[in-house]
């Protein structure tokens, strides 16, 4: 049996210089969107999705963990931010804290339910949790059902920046990004993330070293749901509404689409295939639900030609990690 | 009362589907380490495909309860032989994600045709109406889908425990490399194992065409439920996915009388409690 993410294992030493340009590129040509005519709705909601894929890819990618139930964290920190913006009338940079608070303290619960089982059945229970929690969003009063919570107000972060203004809060989404996916990377690249890496390619020779692997992949299980929650919470500025579909299964099942997309166990592959995703499903909005099938075919052919992604097959080519 | 005998009839109905797609669900996992998150699409496409030979071909209920397993079986052993054979040796995990696309191209491509609206299938003559229990009235359609299912259950517990065929499943399953140099065709038998399972799932779809209405997403949340029942259960033994099944769907149907904000959660609810307290499930061995 081969491990999820053996072909997207870096063939060459990790080259952290190659990764740190990359990133600065990647950090310059976003800082550009406002500049270049593009639609900044649209990058800042992919920016959300990206981060929410980052955090998710830390969980497969290095922890070997297949959640399907990501949205839950997105959702739930969504939902109190935006009830703590909305209905509090607390400022932006609290009502982020709020979301973040209550992403950590989901991730606690359904970390320590779901980590007690591994591989499929893991996947298994993730998805039944969020299952779980949408049908109790679905009837809490405070998420409004299927109207889902609208007008957030935006307000100003720290008393200073106007987030009302495109350009103001396209910034303080990409600073929340990259602030993000450093953090992802330095868990990565610390002992913690080795750790957590031969958990993923050999979990009984990891206990038979003395690691306690559970308590590993707890930390991972809640650091991820944390960081996803983080997202959810930058995505109730962007789209100024929380509401069901955030929480729903296919909304999982579309950050898993993302990241294989991208390439499991890359560093910059969520955020490729998060854009890229994010992308199609602008352009083929007028499609319906030919849309579900296009992203049903993805899945097949990732699956069945590219398990590398994107950005694993690149980093292939050339004999670099990614 | 009657309402609660009534809730119990619908829990044991609910409980036939879970058990049937469960069972399912084991026999896929045991030959094919895959978890078929397509069962529910599957379950669908049965549902479908008896409404078509009712509308378009005039053929009865009688015969889809046969043909539609068949023809949904042969969908799914192309499905193994063009695209599941090819994750054999990689990690379970890429299983779940095709399936996943799988369930997507499916239900998307019905929900192009047909909305997410129901559209109707009538009882079939012979399973009109009701008897009256004194305590209940029961119509006979319920009671049919009832203890058929539990009949199917049954052969498929007896095909796979007590036949010379279930015996080599059994054997293949433990170790294929050596029941194939024993002569078997194990590839054969992995795609035929896929056809069963996925026949079941047709079935249970034909058999709640007339009780849940045919819909392209009607099993696309059932699946989920499955999930937590497979969990609760285990996928060790054929009989616990049996028991299970028919065991959720009556608490499911109780809480729907005594509770019913939370007869949507329950089956999760469960899943978290028997995690907490037994986390291999109730008859699942160390994963």
């Amino acid at each position: 049996m081969t491990a999820l993410t053996d072909d997207t294992l870096p063939v060459a030493p990790r080259a952290i210089r190659d990764e740190m340009i990359v990133f600065v590129v990647m950090a310059l040509l976003l800082a550009s969107v406002p500049f270049s005519g593009i639609y900044p709705f649209f990058v800042m909601q992919a920016l959300c999705f990206a981060l929410l894929a980052c955090a998710f890819n830390l969980l497969i990618g290095y922890g070997g963990l297949l959640s399907f139930g990501h949205a839950m964290f997105m959702g739930t920190a969504g939902y109190c931010s935006a009830h703590a913006l909305k209905v509090w009338a607390l400022p932006p940079e609290l009502g982020i804290l709020v979301g973040i608070a209550a992403a950590f303290g989901l991730s606690l619960i359904t970390g320590y339910i779901s980590i007690r089982r591994q591989g499929i059945y893991f996947s298994m229970i993730t998805l039944a949790l969020s299952q779980l929690l949408y049908f109790i969003y679905l009837q809490a009063p405070f998420t409004h059902g299927e109207d889902g919570i609208q007008g957030i107000p935006q307000g100003r972060m720290f008393g200073l920046l106007d987030l009302s203004k495109p350009t103001v809060l396209y910034y303080v989404v990409l600073v929340g990004f990259l602030a993000g996916f450093l953090l992802i990377y330095r868990i990565i690249n610390s002992p913690f993330g080795e750790v957590l890496k031969s958990i993923r390619e050999n979990e009984p020779r990891a206990i038979s070293l003395g690691y306690r692997t559970d308590q590993y992949k707890f930390l991972a299980f809640v650091l991820s749901g944390t960081l996803a929650g983080f997202a959810g919470s930058l995505k109730v500025f962007v789209a100024q509404n929380a509401s069901l579909t955030d929480v729903h299964w296919s909304m999982s099942g579309e950050v898993v689409l993302m990241t294989l997309v991208g390439g499991l166990g890359t560093i910059f592959g969520p955020v490729v295939g998060a854009f890229a995703i994010i992308a199609m499903q602008q352009y083929l909005a007028g499609f319906g639900q030919w849309v579900t099938v296009i992203q049903g075919s993805i899945f097949v052919i990732c699956v069945l030609t590219f398990r590398r992604g994107v950005v694993g097959e690149v980093a292939h080519y050339f004999r670099r990690s990614l | 009362m009657q309402a609660l005998y009534a809730q119990l009839l619908v829990g044991l109905i609910n409980g036939s589907f879970y058990a049937l797609l469960s069972l399912g669900l084991a026999v896929i996992f045991g030959m094919l380490n895959i978890i078929n998150f397509a069962h529910g699409a599957l379950y669908m496409m049965g549902a479908f495909v008896a409404y078509f030979l009712l509308n378009l071909g005039g053929i009865s209920y009688w015969w889809a309860l046969l043909l539609a397993p068949i023809i949904v079986g042969i969908f799914g052993m192309i499905l193994e032989r063009t695209m599941l054979k090819f994750l054999a040796g990689l990690d379970h995990l890429y299983g779940l994600l095709l399936t996943f696309g799988i369930a997507l191209i499916v239900q998307g491509v019905f929900q192009n045709y047909f909305g997410s609206s129901g559209l109707p299938y009538s009882i079939p003559d012979q399973l009109k109406g009701g008897v009256n229990l004194g305590f209940m009235f029961l119509p006979i359609y319920r009671a049919w889908v009832v203890i058929f299912s539990l009949v199917v259950c049954i052969a498929t517990w007896f095909l796979i425990e007590k036949t010379r065929l279930g015996a080599y499943l059994r054997a293949a399953t433990e170790n294929p490399t050596l029941v194939r140099a024993f002569g078997v065709n194990v590839p054969r038998m992995i795609t035929l194992t896929y056809g069963l399972g996925v026949g079941l799932a047709a079935l249970a779809g034909v058999l709640s065409a007339p009780i849940n209405q045919v819909r392209p997403l009607m099993g696309a949340d059932l699946i989920i439920v499955v999930f937590a029942v497979v969990v609760i259960g285990g996928m060790g033994s054929i009989m616990g996915s049996i028991i299970t099944g028919f065991a959720l769907g009556v608490i499911e149907g109780l809480t729907k009388y005594f509770y019913p904000e939370a007869s949507n959660t329950v089956v999760f609810v469960l899943m978290v409690l028997v995690l907490l307290v037994k986390p291999t499930g109730l008859t699942g061995r160390a994963a």
